[in-house]
C-alpha cells in the first residue's frame, strides 16, 4: 500500500508544477492567485499521504489541518489586497 | 475496505487532474475559476474520504477513529471554504474591471450601469 501512496504523491507532484505554470506565467494577478492556491490544495493531500507512507498520520494531520486554514486566510487576504480598479 | 479507499483515491486524483487540464487549457480567468473551484472541492473530498477509510481499516483503536475524524474534519473545511475563497476572488476580479470572454469579443453587459 505504501508504493501505491508514493505513486500518487508523484503524480500530485507533477500536476503541482503544471499548476505552477499558470501561477508563473498567468497574464493577469488573479492566474497568479488562483496557480498558487491549486497547488496548495494538492500539498494538502500530499502532507496527508506522506504521514501515511512514514506511519506518522497522527503529527501530519495536525499539520494539514493548519496549512488549510492558513490556505484560506492567505486566498481571502489577497482577494481583499488586490480588489482595486484597474490592478489587472 | 482497502479496495474502497484505493477507488476514493484514484477518483480525486483524476478530479485533480481534470482541474489542471482546465487551469491549463481554459482562455480566460473566469473559466479558469470554474475549473479549478469545482475539481479541488470534489477531488480533496474523495482523497480524504479514501484515507480516512483506509485508516479506519488499518487501526481501529480510539486514536485511529480519532485521526479518520480529524481527516474528515479537513474535508468539510475545505467543503465550506474552497467556495467561499472562490467567490470572493471572482468578486474582487469583477470589481478591478476584468470582463468574461466571448468568442467575438464583444462584452457580455455593461459595466458600470449607466
Amino acid at each position: 500500500m505504501e508504493n501505491f501512496f508514493l505513486a500518487i504523491s508523484l503524480i500530485l507532484v507533477l500536476l503541482i508544477l503544471f499548476s505552477l505554470c499558470r501561477g508563473i506565467f498567468g497574464p493577469t494577478v488573479f492566474d497568479r492567485i488562483i496557480g498558487v492556491g491549486f497547488a496548495g490544495s494538492k500539498a494538502l493531500s500530499i502532507l496527508v499521504l506522506v504521514g501515511f507512507i512514514y506511519k506518522r498520520i497522527d503529527m501530519f494531520v495536525d499539520i494539514s489541518l493548519a496549512y488549510s486554514f492558513l490556505f484560506f486566510i492567505s486566498t481571502l487576504v489577497f482577494a481583499k489586497y488586490f480588489q482595486k480598479k484597474g490592478a489587472t | 475496505m482497502s479496495i474502497a479507499a484505493v477507488l476514493f483515491i484514484l477518483g480525486g486524483t483524476f478530479f485533480f487532474a481534470t482541474g489542471v487540464i482546465g487551469i491549463l487549457r481554459f482562455p480566460d480567468f473566469f473559466s479558469r475559476m470554474h475549473a479549478t473551484g469545482k475539481g479541488d472541492t470534489l477531488g480533496i473530498m474523495l482523497m480524504l474520504t479514501g484515507l480516512s477509510l483506509y485508516n479506519l481499516g488499518s487501526d481501529f483503536s480510539l486514536a485511529g477513529i480519532l485521526v479518520s475524524i480529524k481527516l474528515m474534519l479537513i474535508g468539510v473545511f475545505w467543503l465550506l471554504a474552497n467556495p467561499t475563497a472562490t467567490h470572493a476572488l471572482m468578486r474582487a476580479a469583477f470589481d478591478s474591471g476584468l470582463m468574461p470572454w466571448t468568442k467575438d469579443g464583444r462584452p457580455v453587459l455593461e459595466w458600470p450601469p449607466k
